[in-house]
């Protein structure tokens, strides 16, 4: 009983909750350790932090699984609360959205994969995705890219940060069709959420120390819209003297990316040109497999790919590429103070990364998601206790 | 896709004039989706001294396009058509991939009238006067338009002499905008048209 109090103090020491509510105890639980200890029934109610998971649509699930895999094998205290919410597969309804709004609220911190978005217009303008992010007020995407050591791209030792906002601009779902074959589609700029986003791009900035600040417009045509944003990041910039501060056009910076991305650090941007300069950027470190990415609310952390989409043709057949989840899954660890795991887990899929001996498709391997992840596991430290343990 | 009536209209009519056609194949794409390719990424080529490596895209018949995707292998497209916004950015993404905005023609029509101009756009002031612009672009969109104007010798004689130029290599001709002068200059083009 003394090595059970010891534990518990350990526990409690080196994890610190995020909210009074990770002490009680968990309604639903997915994760259940098949190790036969006698800790393992209070490491769960009282030191295990809660975590929405979303698995979305497509290779998420299988993502998903990756991840729960690779977080059993290194005993992490993180508890998953399963939802599956899903336009495609039609399990999407209000009260699962509900259900997944009151879950995170709780919890606060989630991982979730794509939603995928039909290309069908069923009634409604925006998708479950959208209504989640907005209902959350995410309204910054931090998408860190960053070259992973030993695979080659033609640019390498990249390291951006594209921060985007995420709940207004051209994603607004404002939608209508004035005449008969022309629709207008509003594109909508705030005073509040550009001053906002800006705010939390020099933030970020400063903290990690980065020293440029580009944000990405296209105010020559968008005067008005595009104007007012650059305005915004112009004066929170002044409150920022140390941080150099620039602008450039969305067009000019898709040519700069692929020619020179070394002159960028931190790139801030509206909505639509944040899409695809995320996606632009995973294809210049290796895809959208290998990025991960975040959002952030003023309460909650929901942890994502970076370049979100649901790979529907890789389903079943085990080629995805874990590696971007594993690294958002580690980010959320970081997020949760779980310093040790977090850098255990990122050491373990960057030291598999680098070996290179096995890699999914898409990097030009042959190995498929499964060995990928038993890859990492291995790459775990040995002197785990529970490692191998299935 | 998130803006389901405006860009779903534009679908829509592409697949219906699609149908008219039914030799060349359609596709679509989503402009932020993400396919991870089986394939090894491939990522961006340029001209080079040792050659032209171009990678011939014509912005023409097809529908949104993934910037991931063109990084990473850019050789699955044809031919590519898209609304104003995201053409403006595929434009210069691609430009980019084969060398920047001062190598990359384009042209602009309408039903009466045809205008021929740079590929990607861009003003380019911070070079005015230094004499360090790249003439590729312009002069192979010259060409285009004696093509337009059917005058093909004129054209060709004309577009090849600047491939020739940029073959040979001995003009070296920087990819960046803003970066050192260059030792190009319109002697060694006239020397490469009177070779002819």
């Amino acid at each position: 009983m003394a090595a059970l109090s010891s534990v518990r103090w350990l526990t409690r020491a080196l994890v610190a909750a995020p909210t009074p509510g990770a002490w009680r105890g968990l309604g639903t639980s997915a994760v259940s350790h098949s190790v036969s200890r006698s800790q393992a029934e209070d490491v769960k109610v009282e030191g295990a932090f809660p975590v929405t998971m979303v698995p979305g649509d497509g290779v998420g699930p299988e993502l998903m699984h990756a991840v729960k895999e690779v977080f059993k094998a290194a005993s992490v205290p993180v508890e998953f609360q399963e939802h599956y919410l899903s336009e495609v597969q039609n399990m999407a309804s209000e009260e699962k959205l509900e259900q997944v709004l009151s879950s995170m609220k709780e919890n606060k911190v989630a991982l979730i994969g794509k939603i995928h978005t039909p290309m069908e217009y069923k009634g409604d303008l925006a998708s479950y995705d959208m209504r989640l992010r907005r209902k959350l007020d995410l309204f910054a995407n931090v998408v860190h890219v960053k070259s992973l050591s030993g695979y080659k791209t033609r640019h390498n030792n990249l390291d951006l940060v594209i921060i985007r906002e995420q709940t207004e601009g051209e994603y607004s779902s404002l939608e209508h069709e004035s005449a008969k074959g022309v629709i207008e589609c509003l594109k909508i700029i705030t005073r509040t959420k550009s001053q906002r986003i800006a705010k939390f791009a020099f933030d970020y900035a400063t903290k990690k120390g980065r020293n440029k600040v580009t944000a990405v417009h296209k105010a020559n045509i968008m005067k008005l819209g595009d104007g007012l944003f650059l305005q915004c990041c112009e004066e929170i910039a002044e409150l920022y003297p140390k941080i150099k501060f620039d602008t450039m056009i969305i067009d000019n910076c898709c040519m700069q990316l692929v020619q020179n991305p070394y002159q960028f650090d931190v790139l801030v941007m509206p909505n639509l040109y944040g899409n695809i300069i995320d996606n632009l950027a995973a294809g210049l470190v290796g895809g959208a497999g290998v990025v991960p990415g975040e959002s952030y609310s003023a309460e909650y952390a929901v942890f994502e790919m970076g370049a979100r989409h649901p790979f529907a043709q890789a389903v079943g057949r085990n080629i995805a590429n874990p590696t971007a989840m594993l690294l958002s899954a580690s980010n959320m660890l970081r997020h949760l103070n779980l310093e040790y795991h977090s850098n255990m887990i990122a050491d373990a899929v960057k030291k598999v990364i680098k070996v290179g001996k096995v890699r999914t498709p898409d990097m030009g391997g042959y190995a498929t998601c499964r060995d990928f992840t038993e890859a990492v596991i291995d790459a775990l430290p040995q002197a785990h206790p529970y490692k191998g343990v299935k | 896709m998130d803006r389901k009536l405006g860009d779903g209209l534009f679908l829509q009519c592409c697949e219906e004039i699609a149908e008219l056609y039914p030799k060349i194949k359609f596709d679509t794409m989503i402009i932020d989706n993400c396919c991870m390719q089986v394939r090894p990424s491939l990522c961006v080529h340029s001209l080079s001294a040792e050659g032209e490596q171009g990678v011939e895209f014509t912005s023409l018949l097809h529908a949104h396009i993934s910037p991931c995707q063109l990084v990473q292998n850019p050789y699955q497209f044809d031919v590519l058509v898209m609304p104003n916004l995201y053409g403006n950015i595929i434009d210069n993404l691609a430009a980019g991939l084969v060398g920047g905005a001062g190598v990359v023609p384009g042209e602009s029509y309408s039903a009466e009238y045809a205008v021929f101009e740079m590929g990607a756009r861009h003003p380019f002031a911070q070079a005015v006067g230094r004499n360090i612009a790249n003439p590729t672009a312009m002069l192979l969109s010259a060409s285009n338009m004696l093509r337009h104007l059917n005058l093909e010798y004129h054209s060709n004689m004309i577009a090849d002499a600047v491939k020739k130029v940029i073959k040979v290599g001995k003009v070296s001709l920087e990819r960046l905008w803003g970066s050192r002068p260059q030792n190009y200059s319109l002697g060694n083009l006239n020397w490469g048209l009177l070779s002819l």
